[in-house]
């Protein structure tokens, strides 16, 4: 019998960047497949082209054994082709049923009651009449999920779905997927976390590059080498926390509490936390349960009058003050969006130094120093390995791990008493993303006291010496690695302990 | 007739234009796209429709094609805006000026001619009543484009099209990656804006005032725009805007009428300020403004 669907050569070409070439695959029903890659090997290229969100440049589409060709993705539907996007595709200010509306015919009473009765067979439970800007991000990928099933498809693609989800609703999709697979749907699923694969896959396609390196069945491998076939050498050792001394406080949150004017926005409620010279504290959580909100509050891009003995910075009151005057005190801040607050991305690398270190020396009399902040920016990119053509290139033409190596580097050497960095090694590829960790490590042994916000519990685990969890706004105790579990921090995740 | 008939009757024959073109602009800005060429759009109509209601007789016709020359002009503006991708506002501005030029152009032959008032349509029993009544003999096109504001009111939040023309304001490439064609669900929200921009003007040159002189819209496109602004997104409070510039207009008329000691300047500009102030207090509410906001208003959008 012809597989459910088959790529064949496949290419795809983006200006000068070849995104996919010469592909081969095969899926078959009832079963679950891997696309296995790093950030940019060209997963998600390879999704569209399978969606029919973009068109191959080569190759052919073959769907139960007949060749298609796929414009939009009104015909991948039609097909039976349904798809769970990474960065969600529903409309925030429409409900649930609404978004559904959208694509499936029926009524809107019928759509509810088929929403509720899908909820029921396969755990996605979710209110049908519930505004989606209200509901969480592990309830809008069920709603995402059930977007797709109202379909009846035969083929399901997921965009890496378990990126956003706590520990326990990872679980819990995995028991979803199972059914499916149960009743002979065929699952495309894509991720670049090994663990997970070798749970839930039969089978696996690792992309490097764009090309395909392995076929296998990630039962049989272990993590480790699944790992060294996706990024082509072996993987770098984790850098494990070594004892230390301890400092002084240098940062502390007591009991601040932010009412948040932003509808969408999330409020702080009686956030307390301390952060001392020479540790590292992580802050876990899933996005969107006050990250933002907190990292503005501490870097001073939100400065209140009210809370202006709750933050403390080497035991000075701060709260009212903004982020340059934080600055001048001694803290630097690696904001999670690298392009629009991390740097500007039409400046070069040299102008975008300036914005944070001109206090190094950059500026004289009101005027530029172009040769002093030409000298370190080059030392910036020497010392932190950026790849890049020097420092006159413009920021938003480097890679993202290339960047926010470039961003850390800079507001590393400000020598900062405090650090706070939102989500270090987001869509940073695995080298690049141990190197700044290593980098973090460094720092702390050197005496900083550093925060980490991150949605990756085990990159916190790797190099916090402890952590705390955001849930809705609040903030939980502070647990230490060495005593606590993924297990427990998971429970904080989803609000859950007792 | 008291004064207050006096406004009730003429609130919303002065309101008509405005609400015209602000709901269809309305449904251009909910679809992502920034048109800020109506006051081009609406004089052409104007001028439009004017001579061929002047040289046939016909004002059905007249309308008919005001609007299909608004539409055109708007053609012009999706060319630049959603063809070529350029920056809406300068190609809106670029358009209304050019709608302007024309507008003139078309209209100096006749300048001061005059049309005949067309009849008023009066509601049965309704039109009889004491004090009120009034508020019911208008002409046909005032009860059209309050039928219409309610029919787009009822597309816009209980139909799939309205769905999907929001869907495609508040992220068009979400409303691509389920398969929706952005720019053509564009291209018609500003086709059908410049055409009620179009019979927005014709309305003004025909109807309300049928005369022809060169500026008559003064200023009235850049109403439509602000109402929408103001009035969030929503059709409801799109219409109440119009309605309220509509009886404030009237009431500076009868401040000046009856005497009232300010320069009539003021009193002209009067409504201008009031409308704007009233729906600034509507729009200062943040919670509103965030849920109601089109998120890719004004931002052009490739594919």
């Amino acid at each position: 019998m012809a597989p459910l669907l088959q790529l064949s050569g496949v290419s795809k070409r983006y200006g000068g960047v070849q995104a996919n070439s010469g592909i081969d695959l095969s899926v078959d029903a009832g079963t679950i497949h891997a696309i296995l890659g790093e950030n940019g090997a060209g997963k998600s290229t390879l999704m569209k082209l399978i969606y029919g969100v973009e068109r191959p440049d080569e190759g052919q589409v073959f769907w139960q054994g007949g060749a298609v060709a796929l414009s939009s993705p009104s015909d991948a539907r039609r097909l039976g082709i349904g798809m769970v996007f990474q960065h969600f595709s529903l409309f925030e200010t429409l409900s649930v049923v609404q978004n559904m509306a959208l694509i499936v015919p029926g009524s809107k009473t019928e759509l509810a009651t088929r929403i509720r009765d899908l909820g029921a067979a396969f755990g996605l439970s979710v209110d049908p009449q519930a505004m989606v800007h209200s509901l969480s991000v592990g309830e809008r990928q069920r709603v995402e999920i059930i977007r797709c099933l109202l379909l009846n498809p035969k083929l399901l693609i997921l965009d890496e779905p378990t990126s956003v989800l706590p520990p326990q609703s990872v679980a819990l999709l995995f028991d979803t997927l199972r059914a499916l697979r149960a009743k002979g749907m065929a699952i495309l699923f894509i991720s670049h976390k090994l663990e997970e694969i070798r749970e839930l896959c039969d089978c696996a396609t690792i992309l490097r590059q764009g090309k395909v390196t392995a076929r296998l069945d990630p039962r049989q491998g272990t993590a480790h080498e699944l790992a060294t076939l996706m990024i082509g050498r072996p993987m770098p050792p984790p850098v494990h926390p070594t004892p230390h001394g301890l400092g002084e406080e240098r940062l502390a949150l007591s009991n601040l509490t932010f009412a948040n004017e932003d509808p969408f926005g999330v409020s702080l409620k009686d956030v307390s936390l301390s952060v001392r010279g020479g540790e590292i504290l992580g802050i876990a959580g899933i996005s969107g349960n006050g990250q933002q909100e907190l990292a503005a509050l501490i870097s001073g891009e939100i400065a209140l009058k009210s809370v202006a003995s709750a933050v403390t910075l080497m035991g000075q009151p701060v709260g009212n003050l903004g982020a340059a005057a934080r600055r001048k005190r001694g803290l630097a801040f690696v904001p999670e969006d690298r392009l629009g607050r991390g740097a500007v991305p039409d400046m070069s690398l040299a102008d975008n130094a300036l914005l944070t270190a001109h206090s190094r020396g950059l500026v004289q009399n009101g005027f530029i120093n172009r040769k002093a902040e030409r000298a370190f920016t080059a030392d910036c990119i020497a010392r932190f390995d950026v790849r890049t053509a020097g420092p006159q290139a413009e920021a938003g033409s480097l890679s993202g791990g290339n960047l926010q190596k470039f961003i850390m580097g800079r507001e590393m050497m400000l020598e900062p008493s405090v650090l706070l960095v939102a989500q270090p090694t987001w869509g940073v590829d695995i080298g690049a993303a141990s190197e700044i960790r290593q980098r973090l490590v460094a720092m702390r042994n050197a005496g900083a006291a550093i925060v980490v916000i991150s949605e990756e519990i085990d990159e916190l685990f790797e190099i916090c010496d402890r952590l705390q969890v955001l849930h809705k706004g609040h903030l939980s105790p502070s647990q230490d690695v060495a005593a606590t579990s993924v297990e427990q921090i998971g429970t904080y995740m989803i609000g859950a302990a007792a | 007739m008291t004064i207050l008939t006096f406004i009730l009757a003429g609130t919303l024959a002065a309101a008509t234009p405005l609400l015209l073109a602000a709901l269809g602009e309305l449904i251009v800005e909910r679809a992502g796209v920034l048109n800020l060429g109506i006051e081009g759009m609406m004089a052409l109509g104007a001028a439009v429709g004017f001579v061929v209601t002047y040289h046939t007789h016909n004002p059905v016709l007249g309308f008919a094609v005001a609007a299909l020359a608004g539409m055109a002009l708007s053609l012009v503006f999706a060319t630049l805006a959603l063809g070529f991708m350029a920056n809406q506002v300068a190609a809106g501005l670029a358009i209304g000026v050019l709608g302007l030029g024309l507008s003139s152009l078309i209209g100096k032959p006749l300048e001061s001619q005059t049309l005949d008032a067309p009849g008023k349509l009066s509601i049965p029993l309704l039109a009889d009543l004491p004090v009120i009544g009034p508020l019911f003999q208008q002409d046909v096109v005032v009860f059209l484009t309050l039928a219409l504001a309610v029919a787009i009111w009822a597309v816009l939040n209980h139909s799939k099209l309205g769905l999907i023309i929001r869907a495609v304001g508040e992220n068009p490439t979400a409303a691509r990656a389920l398969g929706f064609r952005v720019l053509r669900i564009r291209l018609f929200a500003v086709a059908f804006g410049g055409a009620m921009a179009g019979m927005a003007g014709a309305y003004a040159s025909t109807i309300y005032t049928p005369l022809w002189a060169d500026g008559m819209i003064a200023g009235r496109g850049w109403i439509a725009v602000a109402l929408v602004v103001f009035g969030t997104w929503a059709a409801g409070r799109t219409a109440f805007g119009a309605l309220l510039f509509g009886a404030l207009s009237l009431g500076g008329l009868i401040a000046q009428a009856a005497g009232v000691a300010l320069p009539s300047q003021l009193l002209a500009s009067l409504p201008y300020a009031v409308t704007i102030l009233m729906l600034a207090v509507i729009s200062s509410n943040r919670r509103r403004m965030r849920l109601n906001t089109v998120a890719s208003l004004g931002q052009p959008f490739a594919g």
